[in-house]
């Protein structure tokens, strides 16, 4: 057996990695160690062909969410515990134009740090009054708003002592299928932020803080919910070819 | 503008992300099946599989209407079977394996985006269920891991392996 991976080592390694510039993390980040067998060692096949299904994708419409779906604080008969929030921002696309009607998909922890899911052993309460999943869809301007309460950090066990920053899970849909992304929404100041493997994939620092939320005083809402800002930008190519019907 | 760094899916998705009938794309069609693999062979049973084709007659025009809801209690109804949405999304199954069933689309491929726990950032790969000149124009041990084979009349097999010596040819689109 080898010695249990200590926090020290993984900082190492992490400062080993840390300047690379890069908007997105390498595959095979070794500090995360999960990465290890899950990565391809051959290099992409490009694809060039302007007729790909990809430059395409999936649409969503009002069949698809429902109108309260945004709210993750109404989902079930009581107020769930924490810190209420309200995260709001545009998804763009790398020209700055607005994503439009398309489907955002969040979930998350609850206050205590516990996800709705057997394979969460995380000995933190569940909240009888929070589910933690919401959807909904961009607005003509790309926006989106949801209503939740603020994550608990939790552990997992990529390491000794190996804690997850507060995060909000992000699903997004571009107008193509290649402008796919899954990301999380960290919390600005969290002290461990340096420690998190995940977050510190991203080795370029600006890379990083644009996963990094911005407390908003103008979107906390009076008596009810502190505000955050999160604008998102989508790569791949888009369906520019597309829009003309849409 | 810069983009937004990508971050894994995590093991957490479970109740987020699927939806009842998201393997269901279009039903009297063929079904696509497989496993998925991680570099040491062994199933990974927390991937995230999505799916995006054109139609029989090769129309590539989504529809809304893959997570359709109940108006009245919000719960996923799924698809209301007479509209191609051309979307759908598997969880793997605790073994590994997954199902999608669908129709083949006249262009020769369905496209397959992977997302995994350990995996940082989606990657891309096509079922190919006929020959095409992008195969051809790959090394031939390498074309086949985008080939689907017929296992018998209306069922396709399609491993896809992240690394390793079989690993699935994996595409990028810049």
């Amino acid at each position: 057996m080898s010695e249990p991976l200590q926090q020290s080592d993984i900082d190492q390694e992490i400062a080993a990695l840390a300047g690379t510039a890069a908007d997105h993390p390498a595959r095979d980040y070794t500090p995360y160690r999960s990465t290890r067998l899950r990565h391809p060692r051959q290099p992409l096949v490009p694809i060039k062909d302007p007729e790909a299904v990809e430059l395409s994708g999936p649409v969503f419409g009002v069949t698809d969410v429902t109108p309260t779906d945004n709210d993750l604080t109404k989902q079930h008969m009581g107020e769930p515990l924490g810190e209420r929030i309200t995260v709001q921002g545009r998804v763009l696309d790398r020209d700055g134009r607005p994503v439009r009607n398309q489907l955002v998909e969040v979930w998350q922890a609850n206050a205590s740090g516990r996800y709705l899911h057997q394979r969460d052993d995380h000995p933190a309460p569940l909240d009888p009054n929070f589910t933690g999943v919401g959807r909904c869809l961009t607005g003509d301007d790309g926006s989106y708003r949801f209503t939740t309460i603020k994550p608990g950090a939790y552990p997992w066990r990529n390491h000794v002592n190996a804690w997850r920053p507060a995060h909000i899970h992000f699903s997004l849909f571009g107008s193509s299928f290649t402008q796919r992304l899954v990301t999380q929404m960290y919390f600005p100041g969290d002290p461990l932020f340096p420690y998190d493997p995940i977050l510190q994939s991203v080795t370029d620092e600006s890379a990083r803080q644009r996963l990094i939320a911005s407390y908003a005083h103008e979107l906390s809402v009076p008596e009810f919910s502190l505000g955050y800002r999160w604008d998102i930008v989508l790569d791949g190519p888009a369906a520019t070819w597309m829009e003309e019907g849409c | 503008m810069n983009p937004t760094p990508s971050q894994t899916v995590g093991p957490f998705y479970g109740y987020a992300l699927p939806f009842p009938g998201g393997g269901d794309i279009a039903l009297g069609g063929i079904a696509v099946h497989g496993y998925v693999y991680d570099g040491a062979g062994e199933p990974v049973p927390d991937a995230l599989l999505e799916f995006w084709q054109a139609d029989s007659r090769g129309q590539v025009r989504g529809a809304p209407g893959s997570l359709r809801r109940d108006p009245t209690s919000g719960a996923v109804l799924g698809r209301d079977g007479v509209t191609f949405t051309g979307f759908g999304r598997v969880a793997t199954d605790r073994d590994g394996h997954w199902t999608l069933r669908t129709v083949e689309p006249a262009n020769g491929y369905i496209s397959v985006c992977v997302f995994a726990r350990g995996l940082l950032r989606h990657l891309y790969t096509r079922i190919y269920l006929g020959r095409d000149a992008f195969l051809d124009s790959l090394p031939p041990e390498r074309r086949q891991t985008l080939v689907a084979v017929e296992e018998r009349e209306g069922v396709r097999r399609f491993d896809i392996h992240l690394q390793g010596e079989k690993e699935t040819v994996f595409l990028d689109f810049g």
